[in-house]
């Protein structure tokens, strides 16, 4: 049954991890992830889970845990943010190599320098070539269904790769909000048994992880680039399965007020929340603007990405974490790849509508909802063939 | 959007301004209010002032973006007139309801506003009569229930009772049950 209940938003990820009740969370506590771990560490003391808790001695560590327990057989689940992602870098890339379905929430934080606990997305950007299956969280509603929803992805036959579940951190980690709760046997029933795909304890003698040279290793990655192609279905059913059993259904994006719209906004992670109260205001008042929510950012969904955003005559897209030294940074140059050249004929053919790119909210900068309509605003003058900064800032002094 | 009520609570650090926000959402959520309630994360300091928000809407509250101009204004300590400006961004119908011994026309006269609804509670003198500690978020809460009408006294106590029970020892707890019986009878408006 569920209970509508107010929580932080680290205490919902605890709380999803103690209704997954997995095998083994391996975990170094970090802000602004922290309570994840320490509430988890209560209900490990208080007997409320069966769960191996491994408190390990850094996240380098925490992950090398995870991928040593998932490779025996066991559900691992984990969680981090900024300079420990940055400290797992190296294993990240082994766990999605090893298609090790580990599950891991991130509360998103600036990396160091200078040093910065609040939000931007740099820390998971940073990860986004490792393999792992990026989900962003809107609320902390979808924190809670993403983290049951991740242990189906990840561990679907088909699909057999880490997820990670991104979600802004302090504006969502340290913020209460009402979230309707499910029960163990809820979300027992949905998660199902684990059935590990390999496991180190059967006797059976196999190698994981050996040397693999010129002779092999191109052939593996590109094996591994295949399991990408599996996962969109995989998070569609899983999203619309999760929808029947409780009332809220997920996809890979999600399209606001699109239909008739001039103009899209295009976001990830809460900012997405704000921008759907700028854009009913500014559709009251004849603005015809919507907005394009990417809940999943690996793998890219681009044809729906190229499906929705073909239909307006011009794009706004809200980065949050920058590419030094890239032109453009990185949500505007997956959307920008997707909408052009989309035949291997050599034509450069694809919907030619003005894409801009504004980075905002660095190390925690407020967006508030006069600059995200000003940006609007801005697009909708692009639409109608003013020029404007292709690559510019949101509330930078 | 007419239907939320935003609240912004300046305290010190140490003052329990989190806290109260939190107890304060507790109380309010009921069956279908939706709620959103977060402290401003800055170096965190005794002492320094501190900020806290309470969104309440009968709709899912979507927005993540600070609160700018509050329907309510709650300030717990009578020292952050002077430090910050705790009028900032309010509208003319705001909410004050201040800590402070001197009487609403006294602070409206500091706060250098004739508008919107003023109420004063001496909660610090309260807190050490009760509490015996020089904390006044839960004084300040049956300020804010006797003010707003936004949550029941009693509905307050019982969320009080049962979030501090398991921290606070028994007296402790009759003194905070006490602390806002009193903050509900003494609060002046003005």
């Amino acid at each position: 049954m569920s209970e509508r209940i107010l929580i932080e938003g680290n205490e919902a990820v605890a709380l999803a991890l103690k209704l997954i009740d997995p095998d083994v969370v391996a975990a170094y506590p970090i802000t602004p992830a922290t309570e994840v771990v320490q509430k988890f560490a209560e209900y490990v003391a208080d007997g409320e889970v069966v769960t191996e808790f491994v408190a390990v001695e850094s996240e380098h560590s925490a992950m090398s845990a995870c991928i040593g327990a998932s490779t025996a057989g066991g559900r691992v689940m984990t969680a981090t943010s900024s300079q420990g992602l940055g400290l797992m870098w190296e294993m990240l890339y082994i766990a999605a190599s090893l298609r090790r379905p580990i599950t891991m929430a991130v509360a998103n934080r600036a990396l160091s320098g200078n040093i910065n606990i609040h939000c931007d997305h740099s820390d998971t950007m940073g990860a986004r070539d490792a393999g792992w299956i990026h989900l962003f969280s809107e609320n902390t509603q979808e924190i809670f269904d993403n983290m049951i929803q991740a242990v189906r992805i990840a561990e679907h036959p088909d699909v057999r790769l880490p997820v990670m579940v991104c979600y802004d951190g302090f504006v969502i980690s340290h913020a209460r909000e009402v979230i309707e709760s499910l029960s163990k046997e809820e979300v027992q029933s949905f998660v199902g048994k684990h059935k590990a795909s390999l496991s180190l304890l059967d006797l059976e003698p196999k190698t994981v992880g050996p040397l693999d040279l010129q002779d092999y290793y191109f052939e593996h990655k590109r094996s591994q680039a295949e399991a990408y192609k599996a996962v969109p279905g995989v998070i569609e059913a899983v999203g619309q399965e999760f929808g029947k059993a409780f009332g809220r259904s997920y996809a890979q994006v999600e399209e606001y007020n699109m239909d008739g719209a001039e103009v899209a906004l295009v976001a990830l992670g809460s900012t997405n929340g704000t921008i759907k109260d700028v854009v009913d205001g500014m559709n009251e008042s004849g603005k015809k603007v919507g907005l394009l929510k990417i809940r999943a950012f690996r793998p890219f969904p681009a044809e729906l990405v190229r499906a929705s955003l073909s239909k307006v005559k011009a794009v706004g897209v809200f980065d949050r974490s920058m590419t030094f030294g890239g032109w453009g940074n990185p949500l505007f140059t997956e959307i920008r790849s997707a909408m052009y050249g989309t035949s291997g004929n050599g034509c450069c053919c694809g919907p030619c509508i003005p894409i801009l790119d504004r980075v905002y909210g660095l190390g925690g900068r407020e967006i508030s909802m006069a600059e995200i309509e000003q940006y609007a605003d801005e697009v909708l003058a692009v639409a109608k063939g003013e020029q404007v900064e292709l690559i510019d800032y949101i509330g930078v002094r | 959007m007419a239907q939320m009520t935003e609240i912004r609570w300046h305290g010190r650090g140490g003052q329990g301004a989190k806290t109260a926000a939190y107890l304060l959402a507790e109380a309010v959520m009921g069956d279908d209010a939706y709620i959103q309630a977060f402290p401003e994360y800055g170096p965190e300091r005794m002492g320094a002032p501190v900020r806290a928000f309470v969104r309440i809407s009968k709709t899912p509250i979507r927005m993540h973006c600070p609160v700018l101009s509050p329907d309510i204004v709650v300030v717990l300590d009578p020292t952050l007139m002077k430090a910050v400006d705790v009028t900032e961004g309010v509208p003319e119908d705001a909410v004050f309801i201040i800590n402070s011994t001197e009487g609403p026309a006294e602070v409206r006269q500091q706060l250098g506003i004739n508008t919107g609804r003023v109420y004063t509670v001496p909660a610090l003198k309260i807190a050490m009569e009760t509490i015996k500690r020089p904390i006044p978020n839960t004084v300040m809460l049956g300020a804010f229930a006797k003010a707003t009408g936004l949550l029941d006294v009693d509905a307050l106590k019982e969320r009080v009772r049962a979030q501090l029970g398991s921290k606070l020892r028994p007296d402790v707890i009759q003194g905070n049950m006490d602390a806002i019986d009193r903050a509900a009878q003494e609060v002046q408006e003005g």
